[in-house]
């Protein structure tokens, strides 16, 4: 054979194996990483209970994840009871049921959007910060020195931060309800002409304190994953300020994701 | 509070019985035997990739061995629990590569730290450990309020070790303190570890690739080559000895001759 002749190209394995292959990866990624989190979480209760309780350090994160959204979580809260009373008072209109947009967009903000919205926007205002601060710690060793000084990591830094989560989200989704409602009064009232009285007793009439306790329970179970999917993926994070942001980015998308994966189980649970 | 100052005597402090690590299939460490007496410096000396890291990381009970002993103090820390290696930490200070410095907090509250969480000691008495530290390591009073992203290397070094050693520890660990320190900061930081010896009669140990501030430094040098050790001894015969990797090793520093 001549060395001029071209030799068979090498065939790489086919495009089916590879797509299968990329399934299989991602979901043992998927499963490590839920076994991790788990891991994390028993890690994180069991630290939990034991001295020092490091209050300080849990007001500085209530106040960092709750305070510091509340700007923010209102915002949204408002311009999504705006629209969605906008949207809805068009659409009854056409056969004359504007009464119910008001209940309409209670049920739909406490028992769905309120939880949801708030955690998503947690995630990208805290849980990015958290990602990121704990990720910077880890390749600076600074949770490595923690450690040789005696302080446990967990205890120290990811037991405030994570129950922050728990206990703010559930806050912040009652102060979206209340803004979402605000806003939906105003558009309906004053923008669509439907009279106050209208809007309050259709509302009181169809509205459960269950509802209002479905997206509580909702938001707690939220801020719980999101917290503890962000400090897991900051603090096992690696690689200099690459693996940072990489982590921050899986930190994300996990965590939004588990939003809706959680809405949905929850939300069958419930009912 | 410990009593770290009292005189050094032979006794060794840091006793490492036969240790084996492996990371997945790399082998990193394949038999460290190494005593450190207490009050003395040693300096473990190595090229990069020779588990110097990892042995530290050992020392101190950041990472279990696969097999062998590492005695502190008299006492094996291999078998015991996470409570207790708090415990066993507290007799150390480490001083990290890059300082390691919380840099959430001023130079004052990351010196403060560990008496914080160790001691119920009053804020006077605080500010007053933290001071004399801080004098110690030539640190004026206006960086006390710094933080520490706007302090130079070789002043962050200095941060590092006067955190740890505020608690009055019988061992610091220092990893690879000269690298990336410009000659004349690295003799200011190899005074700097001989200053904390001298005054606090503290046991040292250095990791370190820098073969001047090693000599300068140490009592003892242990040369680590593939994960074992294959050189132990006073600076002088280290530089006299025939191993082809300690040769190779000082040559890059004395010459060939």
């Amino acid at each position: 054979m001549s060395i001029d002749t071209p030799s068979k190209p090498q065939r790489g394995p086919s495009i089916l194996v590879q797509s299968v292959e990329g399934v299989g990866q991602g979901l043992i990624g998927f499963v490590s990483n839920i076994g991790g989190v788990m891991s994390l979480l028993v890690d994180v209760v069991r630290w939990s209970l034991r001295r020092p309780l490091r209050l300080q350090n849990l007001f500085a994160q209530l106040d960092f994840v709750g305070v510091g959204s509340i700007f923010i979580v209102a915002l949204t809260g408002l311009f999504t009871g705006m629209v969605f009373a906008f949207q809805s008072s068009t659409a009854f209109e056409l056969f004359d049921a504007e009464s119910l947009v008001g209940p309409t967009v209670a049920l739909t903000l406490t028992r769905e959007l309120a939880p949801v919205f708030s955690a998503l926007m947690i995630t990208m205002r805290a849980g990015s910060a958290m990602c990121t601060e704990l990720g910077t710690m880890r390749v600076t060793e600074q949770v490595d020195a923690l450690e040789t000084m005696a302080v446990n990591p967990v205890q120290y830094l990811l037991v405030p931060r994570i129950q922050a989560g728990l206990f703010m989200t559930p806050a912040l989704t009652m102060l979206f309800n209340t803004a979402g409602m605000g806003g939906a009064y105003v558009v309906s009232v004053v923008v669509k002409g439907i009279s106050a009285g209208t809007f309050i007793s259709r509302t009181r009439q169809w509205m459960d304190p269950m509802d209002v306790w479905e997206g509580i329970i909702k938001g707690a179970i939220f801020g719980l994953s999101v917290a503890l999917i962000c400090c897991y993926k900051g603090y096992n994070a690696s690689g200099g300020a690459k693996g940072v942001g990489q982590a921050t980015t899986e930190a994300m998308v996990s965590s939004a994701l588990s939003i809706f994966i959680l809405d949905f189980i929850v939300g069958v649970l419930m009912h | 509070m410990s009593d770290s100052n009292s005189t050094a005597s032979a006794k060794p402090m840091i006793d490492i019985v036969d240790l084996h690590k492996t990371f997945g299939e790399h082998r990193v460490l394949t038999g460290i035997n190494l005593t450190v007496p207490a009050g003395s410096t040693c300096v473990i000396l190595g090229g990069s990739g020779s588990g110097k890291t990892v042995l530290m990381k050992h020392m101190i009970g950041l990472l279990k061995p696969d097999s062998g002993q590492v005695i502190i103090d008299g006492e094996d820390i291999v078998p015991v629990g996470v409570e207790e290696l708090q415990r066993v930490r507290r007799k150390f200070g480490m001083v990290f590569q890059a300082a390691a410095l919380f840099d959430s907090m001023t130079v004052y509250e990351n010196v403060a730290f560990p008496l914080r969480e160790h001691t119920r000691l009053p804020e006077e008495q605080i500010r007053e450990k933290v001071r004399a530290k801080l004098d110690l390591m030539g640190l004026k009073r206006e960086a006390e309020q710094k933080f520490p992203a706007d302090l130079s290397g070789g002043m962050r070094k200095r941060v590092g070790l006067a955190r740890a050693i505020v608690l009055d520890p019988k061992v610091v660990l220092y990893d690879e303190p000269t690298t990336g320190l410009d000659p004349i900061t690295t003799d200011y930081v190899d005074e700097m570890i001989l200053a904390a010896q001298r005054e606090l009669g503290v046991t040292s140990v250095v990791i370190s690739h820098d073969i001047a501030s090693a000599f300068n430094v140490a009592d003892q040098i242990a040369f680590l080559s593939k994960g074992v050790i294959v050189e132990h001894g006073p600076p002088e015969q280290l530089r006299a000895s025939e191993h082809p990797a300690v040769k190779v090793f000082l040559q890059t520093w004395f010459g060939k001759n």
